[in-house]
């Protein structure tokens, strides 16, 4: 005889599960005492937010599912927003929350509250279990489903009695059979042939290269797809580290902030190869003014994104990482498109992104220009968001994939701290940074304690400008300069830590920028550099919001 | 934009319903109808919705339906040879002997049951398809319908063809 809580925690060990992040509450007391003695490291956060988002991280920068574990009611329902940004990019993760015992369910008991109810549309699924012996079989689908075909966050609610509740040691099945759910891996040989036959014909074409390169772990075979013809590829946000910064063929990110030469690219070109990317209103901008003359082929595990948002020619659904590799080797002969190549790398020359400005003022494009060259590309960055996201995502030079961890879809301050901590345990060989905002930092500031209690060495480097530096950007530029309720009184980030045991430089010039980085990494444990930059400095190039992805501003003009 | 009537197999177990339905409402499409019930496997259940739709969103639904774990198949049937019916119940006011009659007679031609007769009114029930069922509502208005109840549509492929076997 094993009690539920029992029967989960061996399930967790079986699916692998090394590290949990979680913050204990009645319902799920048991499941606590299981873990006492149990072999899992369990992380308890100061928000159960900065569970599911440390779940992400850790998921991000291994590719395995992270795990996460909250109480029922409010502890629950402080998941939500984690599990949202998950599912918005896509990321395995399980979580697991308490609920009331099952004789009280829907009787608005204490700290019920129906999470199922509340995450059907931000999961890809989820479990409500009433009955004990069902345990190994669910965590066994929830892993499955959560780490398979377009990965996504998976729900388990378990009420308190079903974890107490002690019975006979279930069987626990081999394989996991689902009816509703077989994912297609391997893409049609004929739509391969015909996307091959457009690859062929076309003069212009162009790589549109998203997240799911990454997730599919594909950056090789997209690296030598690309190169064997001579395709160059824009990324989007989430597909930054699928190939090197500085890749010949790497044209940067597209869409709103990205670079002048990858929206003309986008523009000019006539055949556009969308692997592992969603059209985006982000990317897109006006969509009908997208990739004009171009045919499309779009290749995603996710029929559903399949024509979406954009008409396409070549529909190849299945794995990214396996389309590729059929693709490379049914390739009758190399591509060089050489004048086209020409033409971008004029486009690059004339149309560079900015670097900080030098007027000894102290620049966020410095900062990271000067991270990027201490790092080389060697230390996972995590972003919040804004526009210390989008300098990060412009300036520093990322070389590896899974390297870059960012909210993308759902945009959620505050999940880059927590984040940062989760990836920290998926790569504690590498150092870990989390580029902030003073806006951002401020919404799970509290995950000091964590990284304080458990000594986890995340550096956190606020772009401090005293806004909220995105939205006074958009005041600024379309709302004439009325910065209505986006200033932020300064705030001593240094001497926060400090309460918290944590150490900490502010920076206030230049020639201190790049001792502080270092310092940062010789520190034996979490660090704080508190960036004190040009304050109303904005993020450009800018495709306005519906404008067509060629109408940038803050470019450079177009001979 | 046009109905389209969407066949789909589900797993029956709690909470299936809502996720369907759900995904309708968050995707901004109306249910025109829907019925739902048991079918010929003992586990699973048989869900029909009438939608209303240009091509390219029916094809958007049917693949977020298709990405649902619990739905085991989505059949659009709209374009097969079917036998769709549902059905209605009127309670309609009759309190004089000549209502009464033309009311049968209405029962009559429309091939309803009349399956209750109160002091003031009388329940008709019948089977059909839409269009029979809307020209009946017609004709009892003129006498006042208290009371009006329809099941969602259900839809059957003509012949030997099952839904379960039929391809996308
Ligand atoms: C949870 C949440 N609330 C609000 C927003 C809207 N928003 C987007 S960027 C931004 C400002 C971010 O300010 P800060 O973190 O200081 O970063 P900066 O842009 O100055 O680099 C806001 C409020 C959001 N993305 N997420």
């Amino acid at each position: 005889m094993k009690t539920g809580a029992k029967l989960l925690i061996e399930s967790l060990q079986r699916e692998g599960v090394d590290t949990i992040f979680g913050y204990p509450g009645g319902s799920v007391l048991p499941i606590y005492d299981e873990l006492y003695d149990s072999p899992l490291r369990h992380i308890l956060v100061r928000h159960e937010q900065a569970a599911a988002h440390a779940a992400d991280g850790y998921a991000r920068a291994s590719g395995r599912v992270g795990v996460c574990l909250a109480t029922s009611g409010p502890g629950a329902c402080n998941l939500v927003t984690g599990i949202a940004t998950a599912y918005m990019d896509s990321v395995p993760i399980v979580a697991l929350t308490g609920q009331v015992p099952t004789t009280m369910l829907g009787n608005d008991a204490f700290q019920e509250s129906d999470i199922q109810g509340i995450t059907m549309p931000v999961t890809k699924h989820n479990y409500l279990v009433k009955d004990t012996t069902d345990i190994p079989r669910v965590v066994k689908e929830a892993f499955y489903i959560a780490g398979t075909g377009r990965q996504g966050p998976v729900l388990i609610d378990l009420p308190k009695d079903v974890n107490t509740r002690s019975v006979k040691e279930p069987v626990v099945p081999e394989k996991v059979v689902l009816r509703g759910y077989n994912p297609t891996y391997k893409g049609n040989k004929r739509q391969v042939d015909k996307a091959l036959a457009l690859i062929a014909e076309a003069e212009r074409p162009l790589i549109y290269a998203g997240g799911g390169v990454i997730s599919a772990n594909a950056s090789p075979e997209l690296i030598g797809f690309a190169t064997k013809l001579g395709i160059p590829v824009t990324t989007t946000l989430m597909g930054i580290g699928c190939i090197p910064c500085d890749h010949p063929l790497n044209l940067g990110m597209l869409g709103m902030h990205g670079t002048e030469y990858a929206n003309f690219a986008v523009t000019e070109c006539d055949l556009l190869i969308a692997i592992g990317a969603r059209f985006d209103d982000r990317v897109t901008g006006n969509i009908s003014t997208f990739a004009p003359h171009a045919k499309v082929i779009h290749i995603d595990i996710d029929p559903a994104e399949i024509g979406k948002n954009k008409r396409v020619d070549v529909p190849i659904v299945g794995d990214v990482k396996s389309v590729l590799a059929d693709m490379l080797s049914s390739l009758k002969k190399a591509g060089a498109c050489e004048a086209w190549n020409k033409k971008i790398r004029y486009w690059k020359q004339h149309h560079p992104l900015r670097a900080a400005k030098e007027d000894g003022c102290l620049h966020p494009q410095y900062v990271l220009a000067k991270m990027s060259e201490i790092l080389k590309g060697d230390a996972v960055i995590v972003s919040e968001v804004g526009q210390n996201q989008m300098w990060t995502a412009q300036h520093f030079c990322f070389r590896h994939p899974r390297t870059w961890i960012t909210s993308g879809g759902l945009g959620t301050m505050g999940y880059g701290f927590p984040a940062a901590i989760g990836a920290h345990f998926a790569r504690p060989d590498l150092p870990v940074f989390d580029v902030a905002g003073d806006g951002s930092i401020q919404m799970n500031i509290q995950e000091m304690g964590t990284v304080a209690q458990y000594n986890i060495p995340v550096k956190i480097a606020i772009l401090n400008n005293q806004y909220l530096g995105m939205v006074r950007q958009w005041q600024e530029l379309f709302y004439d300069r009325r910065y209505s309720y986006t200033e932020l009184p300064p705030v001593e980030f240094v001497k926060i830590a400090q309460a918290y045991g944590i150490e900490g430089i502010k920076v206030e010039s230049c020639e201190e920028v790049g001792p502080a980085i270092k310092a940062s990494l010789e520190h034996d444990g979490p660090f704080v550099l508190d960036f004190r930059i040009e304050r109303e400095e904005n993020v450009f190039p800018m495709v306005p919001a519906g404008a067509a992805i060629s109408e940038m501003i803050g470019g450079h003009p177009r001979s | 934009m046009k109905p389209h009537t969407l066949s789909v197999l589900v797993e029956n177990k709690a909470g299936v319903l809502s996720r369907v339905t759900g995904l309708f409402s968050r995707r901004g499409f109306n249910i025109d109808s829907l019925a739902v019930g048991p079918c010929e496997e003992p586990d699973m259940s048989r869900i029909t919705i009438v939608a209303i739709g240009d091509d390219a969103q029916i094809e958007q639904i049917m693949k977020q339906l298709n990405k649902l774990i619990d739905v085991i198949k989505v059949s659009d049937i709209t374009e097969n040879e079917r036998v769709e019916r549902e059905l209605v119940m009127f309670k309609v006011t009759a309190d004089q002997g000549e209502t009464r009659a033309e009311i049968m007679q209405i029962a009559t031609i429309f091939r309803a049951q009349i399956v209750d007769v109160g002091a003031k009114s009388v329940i008709l029930q019948v089977v059909g398809d839409s269009d029979k069922i809307d020209a009946m509502e017609k004709l009892l208005r003129q006498f006042g319908i208290k009371e009006l109840i329809r099941t969602g549509r259900i839809a059957i492929l003509r012949g030997t063809k099952t839904v379960a076997s039929s391809k996308e």
